[in-house]
């Protein structure tokens, strides 16, 4: 049960694009057809569940050896070795969907919400302020926790992204200001849907 | 000494990150829910770009190309920790502020761009003069940005208070407002630049 | 000047080097801020602890009651007040509070030492409820049974903000437990006979408030 609200709070209450600020890079640029939008939710799904998983694993070690202040570097590069490993399984199993993605792929080590998940997952302070109602439950702080927040994430991401495709397809054919062409009508949309998803808040 | 110039001015005007390149789109939003706090991290982010940039450019020619961008990264990450651990120490409430965004500076697609399109290219002293260009066009936008939903949001500006917090729209200080207002004020640039 | 070439061996060799004296130079800074971040950390709680208390007191070291941190002050070896650091989950994320009851169980004062609400209207219960305004401060009144007036209680709750306020007003109340639980167990000597009669008094009135408490 305790599972089923961290997906309602990761994907609708706390949206990571919307009303945390992560992942904005991506959602701005990828997100012009829906095909390319979920492609890459896809891939940035399957990143950041990995990534989550390994940085969780990793921190223990650095808190037992006490070096926490090299995390953002090992963090980056366990990120940046993933999405390397990712490209070239992807070339060999699916070609098109590697071609599909295109550039996009190797821009998902500088997505924010990466990086962003790992650290929080990675801090319990964090993990349980983003998550309050888990304490003293089942779920608490642990790592199946937080590959659940993860994947969680991951969706909220892929539907923030769809959903933008969706609106941005048929804003295409709408007739916009000159000065508003292109990112700033874009950012507008995104406003009123980042409005639109406050409306979840207090639910969870 | 023109080139100099053109380099230092180009990252305000011509190529602003915020206003025209659209890089660093995260941090803009997030962090300027007040004018100090996007000053704040537009200055930490400058930091970093010029360390790195000089750094990368002084490195550019005994890193070998195939591992330059997790070389890169390492040096980017490396002066990210340093501002991360200096601003927990002596700075603890701005700290607290900007929280998670002060490691995210890392991931930041401004400091990866400058560093592989202009540092790794280009001498140390003009890489130098790029950072404090591209970092002042960061920081002006950030605080721009964040004095506009400050003073829209509560009425105040800097902290100090111009008209009273009732009278403000509170929707600029959350997460919708940062989208408007940042897209309204493209808006105006676009509309200037044009003329 | 040529690029270094991209063989096997040049490409470990620098990404080692490179990463060797980064991990080097941070290890250095760390070493450098380690004792100041520490010391931030005890500084601040330290700070809340004498803001929340009469001027002039000695503050004891912490006692765990109620799974609360406590903190009794004396004055020329007398108790006359006691801090305890309570938290409870807010709107978004939890509220980690300061307060100071005296000798009577009243509020002197509260800090907010961490908050995640929203700004401009959870975000108001650092300064709201120490407001003189109307019925919305608990100075001086006495803690244990606070509720907003949505509540039919009789303090008046941030506008717009009822669920943080309701999450304080949790807070001071079960600080306020803690406070009791601390101060019945440290009643000795005739002298401090009444203060102990009227001490089990409430503490029957505060039991109730325990349980509902749990129930919620």
């Amino acid at each position: 049960m305790v599972y089923f609200l961290i997906f309602i709070s990761a994907i609708f209450v706390n949206n990571i694009v919307l009303s945390q600020f992560l992942g904005i890079c991506p959602f701005l640029g990828v997100s012009k057809k829906i095909d390319t939008a979920l492609g890459m939710s896809a891939a940035v799904t399957f990143v950041l569940t990995l990534a989550t998983i390994v940085t969780y694993l990793l921190q223990k070690l650095l808190v037992l050896w006490q070096i926490e202040f090299l995390q953002t570097i090992l963090f980056i590069l366990i990120i940046a070795a993933l999405v390397q490993m990712i490209e070239i399984i992807l070339k060999k199993i699916s070609p098109s969907l590697y071609q599909a993605l295109g550039v996009f792929l190797p821009l998902i080590t500088t997505n924010c919400c990466i990086l962003g998940v790992a650290l929080i997952v990675a801090d319990q302070q964090k993990l349980l302020a983003k998550l309050p109602f888990i304490e003293d439950t089942c779920a608490s702080y642990g790592l199946l926790t937080g590959t659940i927040y993860a994947i969680a994430t991951a969706v909220g991401f892929g539907l923030a992204l769809v959903l933008f495709a969706g609106i941005r397809e048929q804003l295409a054919l709408a007739k916009v200001p000159q000065a508003m062409k292109g990112t700033p009508i874009a950012l507008l949309t995104a406003g009123l849907l980042a409005m639109a998803f406050m409306g979840f808040s207090g639910v969870v | 000494m023109n080139n100099a110039m053109k380099t230092l001015t180009n990252g305000i005007l011509k190529e602003n990150p915020t206003f025209v390149l659209v890089l660093g789109m995260c941090p803009t939003l997030a962090t300027t829910t007040s004018a100090v706090n996007g000053m704040a991290m537009g200055l930490a982010t400058m930091f970093v770009l010029i360390c790195s940039n000089i750094v990368i450019s002084l490195l550019k020619n005994v890193i070998p190309d195939k591992v330059r961008i997790p070389a890169f990264i390492v040096v980017i990450a490396t002066f990210v920790t340093i501002v991360q651990l200096v601003m927990q120490a002596y700075l603890p409430g701005i700290y607290d502020v900007l929280g998670l965004f002060i490691p995210l500076i890392v991931v930041n697609c401004i400091v990866l761009g400058r560093a592989e399109a202009f540092a790794a290219k280009n001498s140390v002293g003009l890489s130098a003069l790029d950072g404090i260009g591209m970092g002042l066009g960061f920081t002006m936008a950030l605080t721009l940005l964040g004095a506009v939903r400050e003073l829209l949001g509560t009425g105040a500006c800097f902290g100090f208070q111009i008209f009273p917090d009732n009278y403000g729209a509170l929707l600029f200080v959350l997460a919708p407002g940062a989208f408007i207002a940042l897209a309204y004020l493209m808006v105006i640039i676009n509309k200037i630049q044009n003329k | 000047m040529a690029k270094l070439e991209s063989t096997l061996q040049n490409m470990i060799l620098s990404l080692v080097i490179i990463c060797v004296v980064a991990a080097g130079a941070l290890a250095g800074v760390y070493i450098l801020t380690k004792a100041n971040i520490e010391a931030q950390e005890t500084a601040k709680k330290q700070a809340a602890i004498l803001a929340v208390l009469p001027e002039g007191c000695e503050v004891a070291d912490a006692e765990e009651v109620a799974g609360l941190k406590v903190y009794k002050a004396y004055q020329g070896g007398e108790w006359v007040a006691t801090a305890v650091e309570t938290s409870e989950v807010g709107f978004d994320g939890h509220q980690v509070i300061m307060v100071g009851f005296d000798a009577e169980g009243k509020v002197i004062n509260y800090e907010v030492l961490k908050q995640t609400e929203t700004p401009g209207l959870g975000a108001h219960i650092d300064h709201w409820f120490k407001d003189q305004k109307g019925n919305q401060s608990i100075i001086g009144r006495k803690a244990g049974a606070l509720s907003v007036r949505q509540d039919s209680g009789d303090v008046d709750a941030i506008t717009a903000a009822t669920i943080s306020s309701r999450a304080f007003l949790k807070a001071i109340n079960k600080a306020y437990a803690a406070y009791k639980g601390g101060d019945v167990e440290a009643q000795t000597g005739a002298s401090q006979l009444n203060k102990a009669e009227e001490a089990e008094g409430e503490e029957a009135n505060v039991e109730p408030t325990n349980e509902e408490e749990g129930a919620l």
